[in-house]
């Protein structure tokens, strides 16, 4: 049997590995940070808080493009019925992104953040030291380029082959994330206007256009896995982006409450992103409903599983933590607290990495040549989608009771404590939230052994016995 | 159900609530953007405080602090430190770092000249002038 049906979906692999192994040093620098969380001066002055978290959150941007980009080089030459435009460009942007996000993450690491500043033209364009922006200009021109490298090669395949729901609107979102990045290089010297218009590419992101890319992701392995009607999965798909878009764009105003734009964000802002939870519920209903609906039983369990936890977890960290501090009566109190950071981890690893995952979890096999894993390998991969996501769900709750506390020590009560005296007080939640992240790490391990392992010679023989139904 | 709503209608809804939304929110930024000079006392943008704003940014103070509640959480929020604290205390608090003390969270040093640290006091005390709605809720921020 044929498995993979269009030989350059093949350039889908080396930005899954990629992505992989960009995703295990952002776990590291994870912990790092945890620990410094506790012990202070951890690591000090080798690599400083400031300089992990940068390091954190810069490779989770960065595996998640690749994850996109990798996924959008799998289904769009199936889903448009032909090769890909250009496979030599996937392959040449590829090695262009690898090699400067690892400089990016060198440069972090190795030179002071000001001199990186100074030596990569910042004082000709300012563009550095903003939160999740922090790449030297010459990466972001990068960013730029292979963005648009990657749009042209995706847009006309999609272009000369079949255009269905599923690839238009994840190239609609992917011109979405390209356009949107462009505000990362307006930073005015006026502080709320730098703000104001640094959420265009943040919030718009997350809670606009990466829903789309997000959503096209898994209705094309729910097409695969469950084999419902197309028709069906379109248009749930139409459904989820029209919510997640009408209530995501207005939505953008819930960052707006106090960065110095006028009151009626709070009740704009409130009132829209109130609703934010409404397209993840419907993902939810719709993995359940498609997977219920199943017209095969795919061999790929694991793949079901995380299509199905995508749903589930998406829904909890964007949906319910995300409204849990949304409107403004409650945002005045926990802005900025670790309940920000609560709703941001799962929130993050529920939506984004869930899903880059399960299209790694479909693809990565057929890209090796098989429909799906060895059982064994299977399992293994399973006990890892419940070491990482159940821990997550406790780091989670760890730091919403830590900034549960924090809020009503240092907010709330008649005599308000100082940041730091509270901090001390809240101490066993990171000690907490820090042993969490450690059963994440064991999972993460299971994870990349699960690609190594094979099943037993006698397995196969008794899987050859009962073949599987399709 | 199915009959009515088809797959073309739910498209058509798409493209409409996503033009609809994406009106109105240029509309309100339209209307923000007019109305933030009032608020942002933008007449008070000096020299000093927009080089203060530049290293800001260039030591990446936002990957510990935050600055009206955006940024990290493993240090204070400095968006009114210049009222917690004043004008002296944030420098010569910047000149001490670190602290050294053992196990507790360190602020690295930054070897900042007598007028940087007036450039990043008066940027601190631009911020705080924002009007911000009240927030933060109180004086520890």
């Amino acid at each position: 049997m044929q498995l993979l049906q269009y030989k350059s979906q093949a350039v889908a692999k080396p930005y899954f590995i990629a992505a992989i192994g960009l995703f295990v040093g952002q776990i590291l620098f994870g912990l790092i940070m945890g620990l410094q969380y506790v012990i202070g001066d951890f690591m000090f002055p080798v690599i400083p808080f400031n300089i992990a978290r940068m390091v954190h959150t810069n490779l989770l941007i960065v595996w998640l493009l690749f994850g996109f980009m990798g996924a959008a080089y799998y289904l769009v030459p199936e889903e448009s019925e032909t090769e890909l435009h250009s496979p030599l460009l996937a392959y040449l942007m590829f090695w262009i992104f690898l090699v400067a996000g690892a400089l990016t993450i060198a440069g972090y690491l190795l030179v002071p953040y000001a001199a990186l500043a100074e030596m990569t033209g910042n004082n000709f364009l300012q563009t550095m030291g903003r939160e999740f922006l922090e790449q030297p200009l010459p990466t972001k021109v990068g960013i730029v380029v292979v963005a648009l490298a990657f749009v042209y090669n995706i847009g006309m395949t999609i272009l000369k082959g079949r255009k269905t729901a599923i690839s238009m609107i994840l190239l609609a979102g992917l011109v979405g994330l390209a356009v949107l990045f462009l505000f990362a290089f307006y930073n005015p010297s006026n502080l709320a206007t730098d703000k104001y218009f640094w959420w265009w590419v943040v919030h718009l992101w997350v809670e606009g256009v990466w829903e789309l890319i997000m959503a096209a992701i898994l209705a094309f392995v729910l097409i695969k896995i469950t084999g419902v009607d197309r028709e069906v999965i379109e248009k749930w798909l139409y459904v989820i982006i029209t919510l997640a878009l009408v209530t995501g764009i207005i939505g953008t105003g819930h960052h707006y409450y106090w960065i110095g734009a006028p009151g009626y964000w709070q009740w704009w802002g409130g009132v829209f992103s109130a609703l934010e939870p409404l397209p993840f519920f419907a993902m939810t209903v719709f993995c359940f409903n498609m997977v219920n609906r199943r017209r095969r039983q795919h061999p790929n369990k694991a793949a079901t599983l995380w299509a199905l936890g995508t749903g589930v977890m998406a829904f909890l960290g964007a949906g319910v933590w995300g409204f849990l501090h949304t409107l403004a009566p409650v945002n005045y109190y926990t802005h900025g607290s670790q309940i920000t950071a609560a709703h941001g981890h799962l929130a993050f690893y529920g939506a984004y990495v869930m899903v880059v995952l399960t299209i790694i979890s479909y693809a990565m096999p057929i890209l090796r040549g098989r429909e799906c894993n060895p059982e064994r390998a299977q399992v293994l991969e399973m006990w890892s989608f419940w070491l990482m996501t159940v821990s997550m769900a406790f780091i989670t709750l760890f730091l919403t009771a830590a900034g549960i506390l924090q809020v009503w020590l240092q907010r709330v009560i008649d005599n308000p404590q100082p940041f730091m005296a509270v901090q001390d007080q809240v101490r066993i939640f990171y000690w907490l939230r820090e042993l969490a992240g450690l059963v994440f790490l064991i999972g993460l391990a299971l994870y990349l052994v699960s690609f190594f392992v094979k099943d037993k010679p006698q397995t196969v023989e008794a899987s050859d016995a009962q073949p599987v139904a399709t | 159900m199915s009959a009515f709503f088809t797959k073309s209608r739910a498209r058509n809804i798409f493209y409409g609530g996503v033009v609809f939304s994406a009106l109105l929110f240029l509309a309100l930024t339209f209307h923000t953007t007019w109305k933030m000079p009032q608020r942002d006392h933008r007449e008070n943008l000096t020299a000093e405080v927009v080089r203060g704003k530049h290293l800001w940014e260039t030591r990446n103070c936002v990957g510990c602090h935050t600055i009206l509640g955006e940024g990290a959480y493993f240090a204070p929020e400095l968006g009114n430190v210049y009222q917690r604290r004043g004008p002296e205390f944030i420098k010569v608090w910047m000149k001490i770092q670190p602290t050294g003390v053992a196990g507790r969270r360190q602020m690295p040093q930054f070897h900042f000249s007598e007028q940087q640290l007036d450039d990043i006091v008066a940027f601190l005390k631009w911020t705080s002038e924002i009007n911000t709605e009240n927030w933060p809720p109180n004086i520890q921020g």
